[in-house]
């Protein structure tokens, strides 16, 4: 890109600075050459600002003044990576780079980021420095920044090495039991039958449980892939959470467990993925069937969908969908743990065994929606599990659904 | 990000925003300090350990440069409003990121002496509150470099989770201690790891307290939500 070498040597324009607060007497004079009209071959009269030059390119770009300081972040790289810039331009790695960059040099830096979701960002950096120019300081000049997202190919990476470690630890016991009960049936109970109807059986149990497993693990990588992506198409929480309940009726009938939904009217727009939102209260109302029972009588389960309100968050604005039961709940010590991978308390009630990948699997989705899960529970009383999503920006999502069709 | 109105003499705003990107720099150097030393636990990763600990000098050498700054500032430019709540500011929480580096440096020594005796105890707990001090520091470093009062109250609110996964491993590796004897030198090792942590955490609730007060001019109530029975967010 030489569109900078084209300016005018001295009397670049100072005018406009569409940029952002440009705040200090060296940032106001460098600023120049982002606000400085570009010239456009064969065009006379309209003279795009370089700042609309990079909004216009469908990728992630950066522009920052020599010392660091961010100028101007395209519209991409704001619907991309925007919550992540701070951070990102902080990050001591890409600052070492930046700061030893020197006129016409590049240089390339992986940042990672672990939280709020794994992230791994690949910037290529080019400096353009006015080189031996009218002005000579070494400082002058801009730092163009390229963007490139690798977290889905860093999350294949690691979805096949999580795979195998996590599917070979757990999937081993069903299978060690299932090798038992076919050399028993090869062995000493060949003629048994009644034996054999008991075993297999059994061993169905166990190979549905693997199936289970093996599907959650997929679902939970597959959320994983795409964590980093924010859902922009609005949906009705409201239907999606009466499908949910719909669906669990002979689920709940047989438990005899009884459900009561509470809908507010209202609810702000949300957006989010419907599969996904729906995967989230299967897996709440699935847990408050499994575990909220008692021996001595069934649970009553509440799912809830209403305006967010102070308990979560008295500031945010958005939708607080919630399960509630007023089972035996859950001791304090495991209630920040629940959302670990294979996380299961020891002593369930009723030794009921899940898959342990329930909740991560709900903590992975609310991340890609930028919500917030809490469980609260007190002992003997019950729990709740509530997952916040905040309002959808509606006139950025629709702005985005014009700009961009993906 | 709240555009600041800018100030007559322009060579103040531009010692002011240098107090700012160096704020900035300690931050992601701290942030990335921590996340090596998380590294290096959970992953057995000797060399997160050794680069979480040669980035102690440089945080240290940031302070100093820091409260150097802050305090000719204060001396030569006599702030007055939000320009002097930032500046009081920038000096505490220039302390804190640095006790936060020591805390890093010190997980990441720690992690080397813990040896492969380590593996047997499940990480889980650790794993988790990790997790949860990264996310609490870069929300905090966040709302420092963007003034943002709103996200500095998140940091203060979550705090009380961080507490309580520590109270809950602090059981876990006392029964692995009583279980039996020769986990005891690991153990110790992760307890004073997760107390560290721990530590990171409050320190970064430090930094939003302080970013709350230099926004709004309005300090938050001394007790903060602490992990107790009472799982609600308490409101302010």
């Amino acid at each position: 890109m030489s569109l900078w070498r084209k300016r005018p040597p001295v009397s670049a324009p100072l005018g406009s600075t569409p940029l952002g607060s440009a705040s200090s007497e060296s940032s106001l004079r460098e600023s120049a050459a982002l606000g400085e009209p570009v010239a456009v071959p064969g065009t006379s009269g309209h003279r795009p600002s370089l700042g609309a030059l990079l909004d216009l390119v469908p990728h992630p770009l950066l522009a920052l003044d020599r010392d660091g300081t961010l100028r101007h972040a395209n519209e991409t790289a704001q619907a991309q990576i925007g919550d992540a810039l701070p951070a990102l331009l902080r990050n001591p790695a890409l600052g070492q780079a930046l700061r030893t960059l020197l006129p016409g040099g590049t240089g390339q830096v992986d940042v990672q980021m672990d939280v709020p979701v794994r992230r791994t960002l690949r910037v290529s950096i080019r400096c353009e420095g006015a080189a031996g120019g009218a002005h000579g300081g070494s400082r002058r000049g801009l730092l163009l920044l390229s963007v490139q997202d690798r977290s889905e190919l860093e999350a294949v990476e690691r979805m096949r090495s999580d795979f195998i470690a996590n599917a070979s630890h757990e999937l081993r016991t069903p299978l060690a039991s299932l090798i038992g009960f076919i050399e028993t049936l090869q062995g000493p109970a060949a003629d048994d039958a009644p034996a054999r109807i008991r075993f297999l059986s059994i061993m169905a149990g166990q190979a549905t449980r693997m199936r289970r497993l093996i599907d959650n693990l997929l679902s939970l990588s597959r959320i994983q892939m795409h964590e980093h992506e924010r859902p922009s198409s609005l949906v009705s929480v409201a239907a999606v959470a009466r499908r949910v309940a719909d669906a669990h009726e002979p689920l709940l009938a047989a438990s005899g467990h009884s459900l009561s939904i509470d809908i507010a009217a209202g609810l702000p727009p949300v957006a989010a993925d419907a599969d996904q939102l729906s995967q989230v209260l299967t897996n709440f109302l699935d847990n408050a069937v499994k575990y909220a029972g008692r021996p001595d009588r069934p649970a009553t389960i509440v799912l809830s969908v209403e305006p967010a309100r102070a308990g979560i968050d008295p500031q945010a604005d958005g939708v607080v969908l919630a399960v509630t039961d007023d089972g035996p709940g859950i001791a304090p010590q495991h209630v920040p743990r629940l959302t670990e991978r294979f996380y299961r308390i020891e002593d369930g009630p009723g030794g009921k065994v899940g898959s342990g990948l329930g909740l991560a699997i709900v903590k992975h989705i609310v991340g890609r929606h930028g919500g917030r899960l809490t469980i609260t529970s007190t002992e003997g009383q019950g729990a709740r599990f509530a997952v916040w999503l905040p309002r959808a920006p509606v006139p950025a999502t629709a702005a985005i659904g014009a700009t961009r069709q993906r | 990000m709240p555009d600041a109105p800018r100030h007559i003499v322009s060579s103040y705003e531009q010692e002011l925003n240098q107090l700012r990107a160096l704020m900035a720099r300690m931050g992601g150097l701290v942030e990335n300090q921590t996340a090596l030393a998380i590294q290096a636990i959970i992953d057995h990763n000797a060399e997160s350990a050794q680069a979480a600990m040669e980035q102690d000098p440089e945080v240290d050498a940031l302070e100093r440069e820091v409260e150097s700054r802050a305090i000719k500032l204060l001396a030569l430019r006599a702030p007055m409003a939000q320009d002097l709540r930032e500046i009081v500011s920038a000096l505490k929480v220039t302390s804190d990121l640095e006790r936060i580096g020591d805390y890093a440096a010190n997980v990441a020594k720690r992690s080397l002496r813990l040896g492969p005796t380590g593996n047997d105890i499940s990480l889980g707990g650790l794993r988790s509150m990790g997790r949860l001090v990264q996310e609490g520091l870069r929300l905090a470093i966040d709302a420092l470099g963007q003034n943002d009062a709103e996200k500095a109250l998140d940091v203060w609110r979550s705090d009380k989770a961080v507490d309580e996964i520590y109270t809950a491993m602090f059981r876990e590796l006392v029964t692995y201690m009583m279980e039996d004897p020769r986990n005891i030198g690991a153990c110790t090792h992760l307890l004073f790891i997760a107390k560290n942590l721990e530590r990171i955490g409050d320190h970064a609730t430090n930094i939003a307290e302080r970013v709350h007060y230099s926004v709004t001019g309005a300090m938050l109530p001394a007790s903060r939500p602490r992990g107790s029975a009472s799982p609600e967010t308490p409101t302010p």
